[in-house]
């Protein structure tokens, strides 16, 4: 770089970091106290760590001050290896929710487990810190530092019962495939490196776009290998079949609200991530990715729907279904023509992602307040009954259910509905037709759930003590999924804002 | 000045709901009494409406139109629209007077979960009301799927033996034709956009723009909403969630499911099939040698005629009212498809009394279920002299299901079949076996349950009817009455949206021409002569069918 260090730097680059900074100090301080707490007061960490998201999200009403004032789109930073645009910030307000609903909702749990470490809070924002930068990364390798940084952080929180062999199981399992993955997505990414000259995914995109252009009809095979390697590292971090085999593990070994925190927040940070390489970086290759993404999505949808229907443990039947939602939300991806996806599609993603949020984190909530002292409280069966011991999470965890199913009004409801327009905008009848029929297929297994804790007999009596961190979760959660299933408009409109729909139509060059 | 009565009627149940959310469960008889009350309440505020539309019910187009275009939400067209016609109007002022009663029915029926039970009651009527008076496509979609939570609930908390299996498979088969019904929802809203360059499902909107749309789209459009409307009907072959859920369901959930779920199906094809699709229903095209309207035709006459035999077959006594849903609702979308404005009004005049007629039988068998905890008709025999008032009333009732003349279901079937016979005599003359092996399997449950003597010794400390329970009977009897002797009124109310309907689907069909005082009036159309004619043969026929 000509100039020096000192012009690599811009005086806005302090504000651009300013959230990750704030968190990452926060985690390490948390490491700090840690040593210093009783092993009553831990419940310190939790509150450190949400007073760490509070400065976060100030930090980014920041950054929001001053997007608007230069009525700016977004703002490359650190040497032109991220791009703060709305869509970063979007994301990170989803990130930031879904860790502070899991910290809430996992003091009293991991009190139960024994296992109430700061450690854990700590890699929480760890892991927040990684998927800011895999949603605001523009460089490959700030991207790939972020999405180690994510990986390796939940690689531990899933091991973290340490006595606990379902935990160790899973995290070993996690950590082989995921290191494995991460490696073909590594591959992946320096042949585009190689092909393009550069890692930056605007420089990479040109470059594409040039070499498309030049020979119409016939795309170098490298090029194939490359979106190829790429897409197996994305697709394994959403979790779509056939590289889907880590998540029905983790999920049930992880502790409970870690699995709600991986389904949630994990997941919306591997999509920002897909969304910008794929919307991109790699938009010259549209017509090349998008029947490989039809193929994935269907595969997704039969083989999460199918599976799902004979799981007996809760957190392996929620895994299954968060599988089926990424196939769902594969098809916005591939809504549109040739060369463009629809603004409806992403729109689709994008809403997907944050109701998601909302209802999945609330029902491993309600799986979570079930685990005892002496009941590990995921299976099928723990749950019977449910409405006797506990009326008030029974109907919550109702309302949950049939949002994840999608019946109106509740908010998973909007998900799938942009994505279904988006298909039918398209043309694309026959994967909407299929698409439909297999959410139809998705209520049978939700409505196993409600059947055990409305229909049957509570096989324990006793009354379900709930935490006040997790009403508090549960109010938050629940009341988040009727209110934008009632009044969605606004939230429409957030979404809106956040890909510059309201100011352009075309939202091809505005994930950027 | 915008009128609301209709969002009063359709929250005040919601309302009952929140209310009752605060009282504590086991205070099961406060639990009660506010239910019950805000069911009248919720009786009561849909009167007013009478006289209102009475006033205006010849004037053409939706009525007491509430709130404007896309304001619930506005960045996807959809709003908050109310209005109702002579279609709607009928339907929700039978919601409203079934709902009264099935919660009144439930006073004693209902002994456990009491609290959840009203609750989800009176949910579910208000989502059964949005959709009668919903004018946009979204909310009209919303209401119903929403719908399907509380009536799975009530299946499946309060139903019988089975319910488990009864509830996923009543919820699992509505919500697989409500889906395809959506993806055709959008594709009207795109067309829409497409033809006039903005995104609304407002439903007079969509009017416009649907008719054009090409046949080989509109014919694929068409089997997504049949295939959502169909099950709901429910038409043969998409029946078979129906004798389950009816069977288990509490005695109220039946009386609700058959008067009112049943007629959202009916409902959608009147409202929604035939005015969308006038190019596919008139079309000429085949499949496996019949037309669309062949097709309609042929499996409502089916269902009419399997519903019948499968009725004479059954043991338990719910199951037969169940079975011959099937037969009465194949009555309804005959006259649907006949096209003919007699054929239509007398569809929707046969829901009206199909809700009334069949919504008494299930609150008959709910009570002898109640007393003696069985439906097995071997079990009764001789009820007749233990409990006279009741089988007075019932044989009331099944008169006028059987659609005896002076009653309401005689009107009904009468005047389909003589709209259907006015396009196609065939058409007609396959149907009228319903009526006769109606009169066959009523007459025959009859007889084995009432007459005699006592042969079952557990039947002899029976008790007849309480008051509350003749109170539930009163309004419906009353209504039988009314429609069997004077049903100008309803045909007057019925004139100018079924004309309009016909008028969309077949321009310049005789005496359609949408003036309001057309010369053809319905009501006027039912020459007495034949009236006596008919009335002498059912009589013969319902004779035989009793020996």
């Amino acid at each position: 770089m000509p100039g020096g260090i000192t012009q690599m730097f811009s005086p806005t680059d302090y504000l651009m970091a300013l959230p990750i900074t704030l968190l990452t100090l926060f985690a390490l301080g948390i490491l700090l106290i840690d040593l210093m707490l009783p092993a009553e007061q831990k419940w310190v960490n939790a509150v450190t760590a949400l007073v760490g998201l509070g400065f976060a999200a100030v930090a980014i009403w920041k950054i929001l001050n001053y997007l608007t004032t230069f009525k700016l789109l977004g703002q490359p930073a650190l040497a032109n290896s991220m791009l703060v645009d709305r869509f970063a910030i979007y994301f990170w307000g989803l990130f930031l929710g879904g860790a502070a609903i899991a910290i809430v909702a996992s003091v009293r749990y991991m009190e139960i487990e024994h296992e109430n470490h700061g450690e854990y809070y700590a890699l929480i924002l760890f892991s927040v810190v990684g998927m800011m930068c895999m949603a605001a990364g523009i460089d490959i390798v700030l991207i790939f530092i972020g999405l180690e940084l994510m990986a390796i952080s939940t690689y531990i929180l899933v091991g973290f019962l340490r006595r606990d062999r379902r935990s160790n199981e899973a995290a070993l399992k996690y950590l082989l495939l995921g290191a494995f993955s991460s490696g073909i997505f590594a591959y992946g990414l320096s042949l585009f490196y190689g092909t393009t000259g550069s890692t930056n995914l605007q420089q990479i995109a040109r470059a594409l776009g040039q070499r498309v252009q030049s020979n119409p009809g016939h795309i170098d095979p490298v090029l194939i290998v490359a979106l190829l390697t790429t897409a197996t590292g994305l697709f394994f971090k959403i979790a779509a079949i056939p590289f889907h085999q880590w998540a029905p593990d983790a999920y049930e070994g992880a502790p409970t609200s870690i699995a709600g925190f991986m389904s949630v927040a994990v997941k919306a940070a591997a999509w920002a991530l897909l969304l910008r390489i794929f919307l991109y970086g790699l938009s010259p290759l549209r017509s090349v990715y998008v029947p490989l993404v039809v193929f994935v999505s269907i595969a997704t949808m039969t083989g999460a729907n199918l599976a799902a229907l004979t799981q007996n443990n809760l957190k392996r039947l929620l895994a299954y279904s968060s599988i089926a939602h990424v196939g769902y939300m594969l098809l916005g991806l591939v809504a549109g023509d040739s060369r463009y996806p629809t603004a409806d599609g992403i729109k689709g993603i994008l809403i997907y992602l944050l109701v998601y949020t909302f209802m999945n984190l609330g029902a491993f909530a309600v799986i979570a307040s079930l685990r005892q002292r002496n009941v590990i409280g995921d299976e099928i069966d723990d749950i019977a009954g449910l409405f006797f011991r506990s009326p008030t999470e029974a109907v919550l965890m109702l309302v949950f259910l049939l949002s994840l199913a999608g019946i109106p009004p509740l908010a998973g409801f909007y998900g799938k509905y942009f994505i279904f327009l988006s298909l039918i905008e398209s043309q694309h009848y026959i994967l909407a037709s299929l698409g439909v029929l297999y959410s139809v297929f998705g209520l049978y297994y939700y409505m196993r759930i409600a059947n055990q804790m409305f229909m049957r007999e509570a096989l324990d009596e006793t009354r379900l003590p709930v935490s006040a961190g997790m009403r508090l979760a549960l109010g938050v959660t629940a009341f988040a999924t009727v209110f934008i299933g009632v009044f969605p408009d606004r939230f429409i409109q957030l979404v809106n804002w956040s890909l510059g729909i309201a100011n352009t139509p075309t939202i091809a060059r505005l994930i950027r | 000045m915008q009128s609301h009565i209709l969002s009063i009627i359709l929250f005040t149940p919601l309302l009952g709901a929140i209310v009752l959310l605060f009282v504590p469960k086991e205070n099961k008889d406060a639990i009660r009494w506010i239910a019950n009350i805000f069911a009248l309440a919720g009786l009561l505020v849909s009167i007013p409406l009478v006289p209102m539309f009475w006033a205006q019910r010849f004037e053409p187009g939706f009525k007491f139109m509430e709130g404007t275009p896309n304001n619930w939400i506005p960045s996807i067209g959809a709003g908050y629209n109310l209005g109702i016609d002579g279609i709607s109007f009928l339907l929700i002022m039978l919601t409203t007077l079934l709902g009264w009663i099935s919660i009144l029915s439930s006073w004693t029926a209902i002994e456990t979960r009491v609290k959840e039970y009203y609750i989800w009651f009176l949910v579910l009527q208000t989502g059964m009301l949005g959709v009668f008076m919903s004018l946009d496509f979204f909310l009209f979609f919303v209401f119903w799927e929403a719908m399907l939570v509380p009536m799975y609930l009530l299946i499946g908390i309060w139903g019988g033996p089975r319910k488990l299996y009864a509830a996923i498979k009543f919820f699992l088969y509505t919500l697989f034709g409500s889906v395809l019904m959506l993806l055709g929802i959008l594709f009207l809203y795109f067309h829409h956009h497409a033809a006039t360059g903005t995104y609304t499902f407002s439903i007079p909107e969509l009017y416009k723009t649907a008719p054009q749309i090409p046949f080989h789209y509109a014919i694929w459009l068409f089997v997504a909403f049949f295939l959502g409307f169909a099950i709901k009907v429910p038409m043969f072959p998409f029946h078979t969630w129906l004798p389950d859920a009816h069977v288990e369901a509490p005695t109220a959930g039946s009386v609700i499911l058959a008067g009112v779920l049943l007629k959202m199906g009916t409902y959608g094809f009147v409202r929604f099939s035939l005015p969308f699709f006038p190019q596919v229903i008139t079309n000429s095209a085949t499949f496996l040698n019949v037309t669309v309207r062949g097709w309609m035709i042929g499996l409502s006459i089916v269902g009419i005629i399997y519903g019948a035999l499968v009725s004479l077959m059954q043991k338990d006594m719910k199951r037969l009212v169940a079975y011959s849903s099937v037969s009465h609702l194949g009555f309804c979308t005959l006259g649907i498809f006949a096209l003919t404005p007699l054929g239509l009004s007398g569809s929707v005049l046969q829901q009206i009394n199909h809700g009334i007629s069949t919504g008494a039988l299930f609150l008959i068998v709910g009570i002898l279920y109640e007393r003696r905890h069985t439906r097995e008709i071997s079990e009764y025999g001789g009820i007749s002299n233990v409990m006279p008032v009741y089988a007075t009333i019932t044989m009331i009732m099944f008169l006028s299901s059987m659609g005896l003349p002076l009653l309401n279901g005689f009107v009904g079937e009468f005047t389909i079949l003589q709209g259907t016979f006015m396009e196609n005599w065939k058409w007609a003359a396959w149907a009228v076996p319903g009526v006769i092996l109606a009169a066959a399997y009523l007459l025959w449950l009859y007889q084995r349950v009432f007459f005699g003597t006592v042969t079952n010794p557990k039947n002899e400390k029976l008790h007849d009817l309480t008051p509350r329970e003749m109170l539930t009977f009163a309004p419906l009897l009353i209504i039988a009455f009314w429609i069997g002797l004077y049903p100008k009124p309803f045909f007057q109310i019925l004139e100018q949206p079924v004309n309009q309907i016909v008028q969309t689907v077949r321009p310049g069909y005789p005496g359609t021409s949408g003036a309001v005082n057309a010369s053809v009036k319905p009501g006027d159309q039912l020459p007495s002569a034949d009236a006596n004619m008919n009335a002498a043969q059912l009589a013969s026929d319902s004779a035989k069918g009793s020996k």
